[in-house]
């Protein structure tokens, strides 16, 4: 049980390696755990970190590393999730998160990232500077 | 762990390709080669995707299955899905891939056809 207001707080910096992408996932739905999640919430949480952990390795540093820092706030069953890079920023956002979009040279992506991030999360905000980076902030009400 | 993300199994003109536990962007990475070697030598009307031991899909295990279906396309041939658990089918129903492939329960089933 978690002590009503007050937030408990987790912070990682990992590598935008794609090996990280597991990991970084897997280490939020432990952290989750406390929150007595379903299994369905715990897959949405997972899903939408992949996403957005994927997006930094792929699109923010293009493969070619740099560090990813997930921030992730629990308080009174509310989940907060924020996933930073310092990558090469996004300059148009609201295209960005358009279902089927992407910037994909090699077409074997499909652009459904955010189109998911935001079906399995309550509330996605992008926040993005083209050259400075970007951070995705992720909001869910966890049933307990 | 040099374990290779993808094991697969010809029947006849069928490829079974047999999915790993985690379908995402770092395990995805070798599918799109392997599969273009093993189309180009052989002749496949049917590619059939083996989701009994994934446990985990995002975006990236998406784009694999459409590229492999619009590359069946192409040839007349296609493609089908068996073994998926009910993360892979939520991924696979919003993603739209339930309308291009049909869904089996078991091996023998899609194999069958
Ligand atoms: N962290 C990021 N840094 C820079 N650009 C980004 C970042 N995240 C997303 N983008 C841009 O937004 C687009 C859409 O992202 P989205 O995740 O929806 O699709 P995708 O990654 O292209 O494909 P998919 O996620 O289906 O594999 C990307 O193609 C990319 O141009
Ligand atoms: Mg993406």
């Amino acid at each position: 049980m978690s002590e009503q207001n007050k937030p408990e707080i987790l912070k990682m910096e990992v590598e935008a390696l794609s090996k990280n992408e597991e990991f970084a996932r897997v280490a939020v739905a432990v952290f989750l755990a406390r929150l007595n999640p379903t299994l369905e919430e715990v897959d949405d949480v997972k899903t939408a970190v992949s996403e957005a952990v994927t997006n930094a390795v792929i699109h923010g540093y293009q493969g070619k590393g740099g560090m990813i820092y997930l921030e992730v706030e629990v308080m009174d069953q509310e989940f907060t999730i924020t996933i930073r890079d310092i990558g090469i920023g996004i300059p148009d956002i609201k295209q960005a998160m358009e279902p089927l979009y992407t910037t994909d040279p090699d077409g074997e992506r499909t652009g459904m990232g955010f189109s998911f991030m935001e079906a399995f999360m309550d509330q996605v905000e992008v926040q993005s500077v083209p050259g400075e980076g970007t951070a995705v902030t992720m909001k869910k009400k966890i049933s307990g | 762990m040099n374990q290779p993300h993808f094991t697969y199994e010809a029947e006849g003109n069928t490829l079974i390709v047999h999915l790993p536990e985690e379908l995402d962007h770092h395990n995805c990475s070798g599918l799109k080669y392997e599969t273009d070697i093993i189309l180009s030598e052989n002749y496949i009307r049917r590619i059939l995707f083996d989701f009994s031991k994934t446990r985990f899909m995002d975006s990236s295990g998406l784009g694999i299955l459409l590229n492999r279906y619009k590359q069946m396309a192409l040839s007349g041939g296609t493609v089908a899905i068996y073994g998926a658990g009910a993360q892979a089918l939520r991924i696979l129903k919003m993603g739209g891939i339930l309308k291009l492939m049909k869904l089996y329960d078991s091996k023998e089933a899609a194999v069958t056809g």
